[in-house]
């Protein structure tokens, strides 16, 4: 796969910027997929895309090949989520959009996504650091492997994390008849 | 059932939802900023003779948004004071940087607008790099000031210098180049002082990165920033859907047999164009009603012939043309050309800026954008003359006695202290600065109130009625009125458009700072000083030429027949060099594409005067009408008269035969009806109209026209309605309030 991809790392490391550019523009989907996943909202998920570009800038050297350029690309995501929520602090207007959003919302869109939306407030709800496992097996549908390279934690450690998301989540949909 | 979910299971479900689309223009915004970061980044690491250069050239770019508008709109007033320009340039947008940055922290003290905004204000790339100390920019400016004082006043000392007008990029490449320093230094003597001192300032630069170089790279950065906020969409809370526009329906077919007169007062407002641009450049088409298709027409200059002295203040030219869009028809084009004053006419002006600082203009297209604004316009006024702000929130408030503008520091501190917050008690301020205004009176000069705001007024007079039968009152006191429009998303322009239509005033919007240059720095005198007023336009056609008629535009400006003679009716102003375009649509007698049909009983009512009408016309058989303008020059009140005939001799037998700037007209005129969906241009398209714009640029030597057909490229393809979250709507995702853990 990965020689373009590597030669393009490489130019963008060395100053190259459309090289950099090109690097961006071929990952923001991907990015901000994975942002918007773990903000649950498109506002957030974009001021998180736009910081890992930012953080990008800094930290591309700091990729040595070998790895995956995906998985050390998630992990910055990850962390940079994290960071975004550690800032944000609990703020009710924020409620009163989701309040408004839910009320604009066609009854169609509702039933499509009604599981899929009750199980992203299930996960969220779930003890760190499941949440994240859970994101990055189910959503971003990674192998335990790859996950826990991402987490910097073993592929056993990613199982026996997974069983007890399972675990917790068939317990809440017990709970609220889903 | 021992294990209901399975990951396969799970991970199915999430499959369904898919995670939206994300917004290209969000991207591409977010792009800008990392490779500004990383030119930066690169430039610093590599500290060779080479970093500037790409600075520069950074700077440059983005200087030229519009086809290099920017810049060379600059040397029209700096006339060959190109370093001037550069430092303006630095000054204001450096200052706007600082308060992009203030404004946002102050968002995020805001309670509710943290949600969206919050996480944006902690953006690295805003800032200027962690070595720079930010206070040496404010103290910075005020030095650069002086120069640029001492440079804009040769601009009154005689013409030839203007004549050198290249050295703006050879300024700006002259650090490039340390050989080149000498042979700029010896361009455009006066001009030489300024740029000299910019020179020196960048031979500092080279030998080592010293702090000074450091502070020339923020500067730089700061000059890039803004103008990007300003053309892509803001991040932040905005409001939306909330702008309010007079519905206006259209200007209807008239018979000419019924209603051979028309008359309108002329309207040389640009808001319109300027709250398309802002909209189209969001993707989305501008609401129907904040379309005037004469506002759009007259945003543009055109080159029509001047009139050749005061006393004579404007001149009109007609040209008739074919129709593009209907085979059948005719356009009649009337363009106004408002005389120039020469510098060392212009008379001295008394502004009181009146300032909106409630807290609906708490956005960074809003107050930091009005501020710099300002700023610019201070830069085109002369030392003498002499300026006063009021303010009002809340409540209002004198900010500024009138002070002389060579008193540069004292206004400039004025206007970086406005904070916005609270409510807006609009029609308080507008008493209050036309007080200032008339207690500082100048008989001989211009006494003006410049009003910058949303138009959002929710404290005391809030009906635009009311707020006009004040303003009317006003008007006769001998004060006139600018209105300047800012913000998108909750602008009132029926509130500012009832303002200044009858306030003896103009109004534009301003959406970017390359909009406020364009009004408050080159077209400064069409926007300061008035050479004619209600000025009142009347046509009559020739009932034995023309079958039907429609004025495109003016819906908002039509008059009653006899208003015309009447000098107590107001109507729109012509400022310095100003230009004035109408365009009538005319179905020739005869002509199949006529939309009324004749009555078949119709022959036996005409009354024995129209008979003798028609003889009369026939006589006339050359003419398709007679237009009438009257005016009054600034400090009269009774009117003069300028007639001129509509004449056949004047057409012109194809459109590619007409001229460069009534076909340009013509092509502005046809974009807006499509926006507005009169549906009487039949199938004429999008592209037929660049098509037409695209023959049609001429020298356009501001770039404005370029800008225009890129816009109507944009129409093509923009969405009807601005979508809420800026593009996609996510579906139902509840928020996870959790602690998310560190992961490193």
């Amino acid at each position: 796969m990965n020689e373009d991809l590597q030669q393009t790392i490489r130019n963008a490391q060395r100053g190259d910027r459309e090289a950099f550019r090109r690097l961006l523009q071929d990952h923001y989907a991907m990015i901000h997929r994975v942002a918007y996943r773990f903000t649950g909202n498109m506002a957030d998920a974009e001021d998180v895309a736009q910081e890992v570009c930012m953080v990008l800038v800094d930290r591309l050297n700091s990729y040595k090949g070998g790895s995956s350029f995906s998985t050390w690309l998630y992990r910055v995501v990850v962390n940079q989520c994290h960071d975004a929520r550690k800032k944000k602090r609990a703020d009710t207007a924020r409620d009163t959009q989701y309040i408004e959003l839910e009320a604009m919302e066609s009854a169609d869109a509702k039933e499509a996504n009604r599981k899929a939306s009750w199980l992203y407030r299930a996960i969220a709800m779930l003890k760190p650091p499941l949440p994240e496992t859970a994101l990055l097996v189910l959503a971003e549908e990674l192998s335990h492997a790859e996950a826990g390279k991402i987490l910097g934690c073993k592929e056993s450690t990613v199982s026996w994390r997974m069983s007890e998301v399972r675990k917790q989540l068939t317990v809440m949909m017990e709970g609220s008849h889903v | 059932m021992s294990d209901p979910v399975n990951e396969n299971d799970l991970r199915r479900i999430l499959r369904e939802s898919a995670v939206p689309e994300h917004n290209k223009f969000v991207e591409r915004q977010s792009l800008d900023k990392a490779m500004m970061k990383f030119d930066q980044k690169n430039a610093l690491s590599r500290q060779g003779t080479g970093w500037w250069r790409r600075l520069m050239g950074t700077a440059r770019m983005v200087l030229h948004p519009n086809d290099g508008a920017f810049m060379k709109k600059s040397y029209k007033i700096a006339g060959g004071l190109c370093a001037a320009t550069l430092a303006i340039a630095l000054l204001s947008t450096s200052a706007l940087n600082n308060e992009y940055l203030g404004f946002k922290k102050s968002v995020s003290d805001t309670k509710g607008i943290d949600y969206l905004g919050g996480v944006r204000v902690s953006n690295p790339g805003v800032m200027p790099p962690k070595s720079v100390e930010p206070p040496a920019l404010p103290e910075a400016a005020p030095a650069k000031q002086e120069e640029v004082d001492a440079a804009l006043k040769p601009v009154a000392s005689p013409a030839p210098m203007i004549a050198t007008a290249p050295p703006v990029p050879q300024a700006l490449n002259a650090p490039m180049e340390k050989n080149k320093e000498m042979k700029a230094a010896s361009v455009a003597g006066s001009a030489g002082a300024a740029s000299g001192a910019l020179m020196n300032f960048a031979k500092k630069d080279s030998p080592a990165i010293g702090g000074l170089a450091m502070q020339r790279s923020a500067v730089s950065e700061s000059m890039v920033m803004p103008i990007i906020a300003d053309t892509i969409s803001q991040p932040g809370y905005h409001d939306e859907g909330r702008d309010k526009f007079e519905h206006v329906k259209d200007n209807p077919l008239k018979l000419v047999k019924d209603e051979p007169v028309s008359t309108f007062s002329i309207d040389v407002d640009t808001a319109s164009y300027s709250f398309m641009r802002a909209s189209l450049n969001n993707n989305v088409l501008p609401q129907k009603d904040s379309v005037r298709i004469e506002e759009m027409v007259n945003y543009f200059p055109y080159d029509y012939a001047r009139p050749s002295d005061k006393a004579e203040p404007f001149k009109a030219s007609v040209n008739v043309m074919p129709s593009p869009w209907n085979k059948g028809t005719k356009l009649v084009h009337i363009g106004i050309k408002g005389y120039e004053m020469q510098q060392k006419e212009k008379p001295h002006s008394n502004l009181v800026f009146l300032v909106d600082t409630s807290g609906s203009m708490n956005e960074p297209n809003k107050l930091p954008l009005l501020k710099n604004s300002l700023k610019l316009l201070l830069d085109s006024l002369s030392p003498e003359d002499s300026i006063a702000i009021v303010t009002y929130a809340g409540s209002a408030g004198t900010a500024l006695e009138p002070t002389l503008v060579k008193d540069k520091a004292k206004i400039l501190a004025t206007i970086d202290s406005f904070n916005s917050g609270g409510s807006t008690a609009g029609a308080e301020g507008i008493r209050q600065a036309y007080e200032l205004a008339k207690r500082n009176f100048d008989k001989k000069g211009v006494n003006r109130v410049i009003l910058a705001t949303d138009g959002d007024f929710n404290v005391g007079i809030t009906d635009p009625n009311e707020l006009k039968s004040f303003i009317e009152r006003e008007r006769d006191s001998g004060v006139f009125l600018s209105v300047l429009g800012f913000g998108q998303g909750n602008y009132n322009d029926a509130m500012m458009q009832t303002l200044a239509q009858n306030g003896n005033g103009n109004a534009a919007y301003i959406d970017n700072l390359n909009e406020a240059r364009k009004v408050l720095v080159d077209e400064a005198s069409s926007t300061l000083f008035t050479i004619a007023k209600d000025v009142k336009l009347q046509v009559e056609f020739n009932p034995a030429t023309v079958s039907e008629y429609r004025l495109i535009g003016y819906e908002t400006r039509m008059l009653k027949r006899e208003d015309f003679n009447n000098d107590k009716v107001d109507a729109g102003d012509i400022g310095a060099g100003h230009t004035v375009t109408a365009i009538y649509e005319i179905t020739p007698v005869g002509s199949e594409s006529k939309l009324v049909d004749d009555l078949r009983y119709g022959n036996s009512g005409e009354s024995p005067s129209l008979a003798g009408v028609k003889k009369e016309a026939t006589v006339r058989g050359g003419e398709y009408g007679f237009l009438k303008i009257r005016y009054k020059l600034p400090n009269e009140s009774v009117s003069k008269l300028i007639t001129t005939p509509i004449d056949s001799h004047v057409e012109v037998s194809s459109i590619d035969k007409a001229s460069t700037e009534a076909r340009f007209a013509t092509s502005v005129a046809a974009v807006g009806q499509l926006l507005r969906g009169e549906g009487m241009t039949k199938d004429f398209s999008y592209d037929d109209a660049i098509a037409l714009a695209q023959s049609a640029k001429g020298e356009d030597k501001f770039g404005y026209r370029a800008e225009f057909i890129n816009l109507v490229r944009l129409a093509k393809s923009a969405a009807g309605l601005k979508p809420l979250d800026g593009g996609q709507r996510p579906p139902v995702v509840e928020p996870q309030p959790y602690p998310m853990p560190q992961v490193r």
